[in-house]
This record gives C-alpha cells, structure tokens and sequence, in this order.
C-alpha cells in the first residue's frame, strides 16, 4: 500500500476501472489515475482494447440480422 | 419478385417466430416468459399489417415490437428476474477471471486479440457471441442483454428491478468477464496466428 501516492492504481484496480467504465461514468479522479496507469502500463492497455472490440462487437450485433438463417 | 411478398402478412410474420423466440431465451432466460413475449409481440404485429420491402425489414420491425414487450415482461417480474442461482456469485470478486498476482500485477499478459475488423462482422462470430451470452448464469445474463441489447441505462435497470447499485455492478462486471473469456477461449485463441 502506498497512500502517500493518491493517484497510483495497481493493475487489478485498473481492470476494475475498465470494466467499470463500460457502465457508468468515472469520477474525474479515477479517471485522471487511468490514464496515468494506462500510459506507463504494458499489460493494462491490452486489457482496454479487448474491452473496446468487446463493445464494438456488441454494437455490431445489435444491429445483425441473422439474414443467413432464412435461407431455405 | 421477392418472396416475402408473394405470401400473406400473417404468414410472413409467422414465419419469424423462431427468431423471435432465440433471442427472448436469451434475454428473458425463462421459457414461458419467452414464449408469452413472442406471442405478443406476433399479435401486436398483426394487429396493425404493414407492408415492408424485404423480408429482413419485416425482420427488423419485428424485434422491435419484441424489445418492447420484453421489457414490459422484465418490468412486470421485477425482482423475481435477479431471483436464482447467483448467490455464490455475487460473494465472489468479479475480477477472479482474470488472474492477477499478490501485488496488484497481472500474472500473465492479457492476450492481443489483434485488429479483428473482420470477424466482428461475421456470421460466425456471431453465433460464438450468442453461445457465450447464452452460457452466462442467467441473471448475469439478463442484466448483460438488457445494457447491450436493449440498450437500458444501468439506472434504469437497477430501479425496475429493485437491485443496488453495487449489486448491479458486481453481477454485470462479471458477466463482461465471463464473456471475455469465453470469448477468447472460442473465438480469438482460434483467429489468432499461431
């Protein structure tokens, strides 16, 4: 633990950051720690990108219609 | 000619049932809640016929009418649709898919899923997408597809169903986990180069 350091985010806070972040918004805060987090990280912006082709995926399937299904 | 046209609307309409039916399961988890939902949604629709170009914009309607009624059907069972088989869930910390180490670090590197433009827009992805969905306990589930596929504000969905914000919060980011990973077992493990 090192309180003397407010805006030091491990990497599994980080996660939850991220995870959180697809559902609601971030206090300002939190999200300044992020991005100081994600700049100076290797593994944590890996994580930020399979959540982003996550919500580009989900996006993509709303509007999919399974056309492919009708053919006869 | 089309052959959407050459049949009548009742038929037509008829004919999308099994769709509709894939994807209240997968929202509504509950057979008889799906079942009613679809039947309403095939009487709304036939109750004010129109006419459409192509049958996937008859498609298109369709679920739209179904969204509605089922979140009419979600609002009507309030709290029972967070009621069953999650309670070890929501003890458990929803990051224990991921593994970290003692100190915060990731133990191993999350994969690179590279730039998968392409296989987000297949039919096969698809399917994977739905599989996984559909694997996830069924109230991680339902909240799952009422934010991504009925598009409804986490606020929304915690005062329809009487749910805490922190409870809400834990169930869902363990559904995005889950999915995750099922996702990467099943598709992106496959697509990436060896």
């Amino acid at each position: 633990m090192t309180p003397s350091y407010p805006l030091r985010r491990t990497c599994k806070e980080v996660s939850a950051l991220l995870i959180a972040r697809e559902d609601r918004d971030l206090p300002l805060q939190e999200r300044l720690a992020l991005r100081l987090h994600l700049a100076m990280c290797q593994a944590c912006p890996r994580f930020e990108r399979q959540l982003l082709t996550m919500r580009n995926a989900m996006k993509q399937w709303r509007q999919y219609t399974d056309d492919a299904s009708d053919a006869k | 000619m089309p052959d959407s046209g050459s049949l009548p609307f009742d038929q037509q309409v008829a004919s999308h049932r099994d769709y509709l039916l894939r994807f209240a399961r997968l929202q509504l988890r509950n057979e008889t809640w799906a079942e009613d939902a679809v039947s309403e949604t095939l009487l709304a629709a036939l109750a004010k016929p129109l006419s459409f170009g192509s049958r996937s914009q008859l498609k298109t309607w369709l679920v739209g009418i179904l969204k509605h009624k089922i979140i009419d059907a979600l609002r009507h069972h309030g709290r029972e649709v967070c009621v069953g088989g999650d309670s070890e869930d929501e003890q458990a910390d929803p990051l224990e898919h991921l593994a970290f180490q003692a100190d915060g670090h990731f133990a191993a590197q999350p994969a690179d899923w590279g730039d998968p433009e392409q296989d987000l827009s297949s039919r096969q992805f698809f399917a994977v997408l739905e599989a996984c969905a559909s694997k996830l306990p069924a109230v991680q589930g339902r909240l799952f597809l009422m934010r991504e596929w009925l598009e409804l504000s986490s606020e929304e969905i915690c005062k329809e169903l009487g749910l805490t914000a922190t409870n809400f919060y834990v169930l869902l980011h363990r559904a995005r986990l889950r999915l995750r990973e099922c996702l990467e077992l099943n598709w992106f493990a496959e697509a990436r180069p060896a």
